[in-house]
């Protein structure tokens, strides 16, 4: 190691890392692009309920840059807000996965005992179902609505997030250090929260790049399905069940979605693959 | 006494990784515990500092017995005893910086806030020959033996009255091991500890240690002070132990005769019958494949072992044989 690697040079490397490959920096984008298309989106194009009757089915125009609606309501005003339904929905359900998943595997893996086996099988049992299928009942039972899609979303993320933060915990709380920090007087909180937590961290910020798109996808999916948003709300799930109807008439209340689905979630994928590069030290230079 | 283990014992499951170890370690002694690999040597290293708990026996930590004492009980002891740890790589905090893992034990304790914690990490990164830069860097950026001096300073900083080596210097570069094992050396004439100091390698403790205890398979086979261990070997594994270490004399060297032990280490899980070496012993015959020898000391010089051939006037010498 050279004497003039300094502490802030450590993440300025990983960027430089980053920033050389170009997958990453195309998901990075994409991602940019989306965040600010849900924020800055819904404020330039207006009303995405307002009608205009005279213009029903049209084709992208200068007035309408995506088309219209069967209903005559500009679908550019509608993919804007639909972003702001999918960026919460993907967001939203992840960090409720995170916040009650990772304590449940911390305890779980750093206790052991009769807490884990139970944590598990509970696990192994919900990871049985298909998550989408599991997102599916859970949403029919809590209700079609953005909340009900964030919960079962988040819910059905939860096993995932508990196995991964566990098997993390239980190779990290082998390390000598762990055992350096009981020699040193330190309590189990402190061990937790400054040495097994902090070391897990990496696949957990992965994790987070996974599930996002898949959340995204979701709540399409339930929307388009009638369990989650409701019409007259945008969604890109919710346009797709509209879209479906006019697909010879105008395909492009389709396509736009559809796209816009794809992007967003390849965005955050490829994002997530140069994230897990860069924060694992044993990849390359 | 600063360490008295008791009749010892740690079963993992089935392995019976210590059974029945006795030892003692006085003020301001060093201890060297040798035994190859899957001996015990290291799960006695973690006994004593309660990293792990014992099946059975004693641990008196400075006259106080530890070994059920709970967590929370424990941890003001703490300040008496800490460790340094084989694996340079795994045993510091990668998210710390150098100067955090060092003065960890001193936040724990409350015995410095942090100005005073940073002026004594300060101390101790001198005293174990590290530049002052190195405090705001992390474990990834340092050399293996620059990290086991950090190890090193965090195990010292307290001042402790008893320091744990769990084979501190086996993941280290030869020329690195020198420099690292000579800190040690002055590091404890200079504050005085006593020291467990574990290792497979007998001539790493060999002007380090006061006395030597040697292990095979979870049992004391010998102990005695240092010199007379490397003069006057009488158990026939530490004979075959010594015969396996090269001289630094070339003409010595070639004279001298090598014991080569057959056959591996038998499974703890299933120790042989009577004296756990008569598998590989060359020397042995058929009552040590019955009778378990006892430690004894037939000279009363403080050197006892664990073989029948050991008498009083008699020392067996296992590389008659060859």
């Amino acid at each position: 190691m050279t004497d003039t690697l300094a502490v802030p040079l450590r993440r300025a490397r990983m960027w430089r890392r980053f920033r050389r490959r170009p997958m990453p920096m195309t998901g990075l984008v994409l991602v940019i692009g989306f965040i600010l298309l849900a924020l800055v989106g819904p404020l330039v194009t207006g009303d995405p309920a307002a009608q205009d009757y005279l213009a029903t089915l049209a084709p992208p125009s200068a007035a309408h840059p995506m088309g219209t609606d069967d209903l005559g309501r500009d679908a550019f005003a509608r993919i804007a807000h639909g972003a702001q339904v999918s960026l919460q929905a993907g967001v939203l359900s992840t960090a409720l996965a995170m916040a009650v998943g990772i304590p449940i595997g911390l305890v779980a893996g750093f206790y052991r005992r009769w807490l884990d086996p139970i944590v598990m099988r509970l696990v192994d049992v919900t990871l049985a179902f298909p998550f989408l299928v599991f997102a599916v009942g859970l949403a029919a039972i809590i209700g079609p609505s953005l909340k009900g899609v964030v919960l079962a979303l988040g819910f059905s993320q939860l096993p995932a997030v508990i196995r991964i933060t566990r098997g993390e915990v239980l190779a990290i709380r082998e390390m000598d250090y762990v055992a350096a920090a009981v020699a040193d007087g330190a309590g189990d909180g402190h061990i937790i929260f400054r040495y097994v937590l902090p070391n897990c961290a990496s696949p957990l910020i992965v994790q987070a790049t996974v599930a996002i798109p898949a959340a995204i996808i979701g709540e399409a999916t339930l929307s388009f399905l009638g369990l989650g948003v409701q019409p007259p709300t945008p969604s890109w799930g919710v346009m797709l069940t509209t879209a479906q109807q006019y697909l010879g008439d105008a395909p492009w209340l389709a396509i736009w979605p559809g796209v816009m689905i794809a992007l967003a979630t390849l965005g955050f994928n490829l994002l997530g693959d140069g994230l897990r590069d860069v924060l694992d030290p044993r990849s390359g230079p | 006494m600063i360490l008295r283990i008791d009749n010892l014992v740690k079963h993992y499951g089935a392995v019976r990784a210590v059974d029945g170890l006795s030892l003692e370690i006085g003020e301001g002694e060093v201890l060297g515990l040798v035994g190859e690999s899957g001996s015990g040597k290291s799960t006695v290293g973690k006994c004593v500092l309660r990293l792990t708990e014992p099946t059975a026996g004693t641990i008196e930590l400075n006259g106080r017995d530890i070994t059920h004492l709970s967590r929370r009980a424990m941890r003001p002891l703490r300040r008496d005893v800490h460790m340094v740890f084989q694996d340079p790589y795994s045993s510091l905090n990668p998210r710390f910086t150098i100067e955090r893992i060092i003065g960890e034990p001193l936040l724990r304790h409350k015995v410095a806030d942090r100005r005073e914690t940073s002026r004594r990490v300060a101390e101790m990164l001198e005293k174990v020959g590290l530049r002052q830069e190195m405090r705001s860097r992390f474990p990834h950026e340092l050399s293996g033996g620059q990290r086991q001096r950090v190890g090193l300073a965090r195990a010292l900083i307290l001042e402790p009255k008893l320091v744990v080596a769990d084979e501190p210097v086996s993941a280290l570069d030869v020329s690195v091991q020198a420099s690292v094992l000579n800190l040690i050396t002055d590091l404890q004439r200079d504050m005085g500890f006593s020291c467990l100091f574990i290792t497979h390698d007998l001539s790493v403790v060999e002007f380090l240690a006061d006395r030597i205890a040697v292990m095979y398979l979870g049992k004391l086979v010998e102990s005695g002070p240092t010199k007379e261990i490397f003069a006057r070997p009488r158990h026939p594994y530490t004979q075959a132990l010594l015969s396996a270490a090269p001289v630094a004399d070339p003409v010595r060297q070639r004279q001298r005769r090598r014991i080569v032990l057959g056959g591996d280490v038998p499974s703890p899980v299933d120790p042989p019958a009577g004296c756990r070496f008569h598998t590989r012993c060359p020397l042995a015959y058929d009552e040590c494949r019955t009778v378990e020898p006892a430690l004894k000391d037939p000279r009363g010089n403080g050197h006892p072992a664990a073989c029948h051939l050991v008498t009083a006037d008699r020392v067996p010498d296992a590389a008659a044989t060859r």
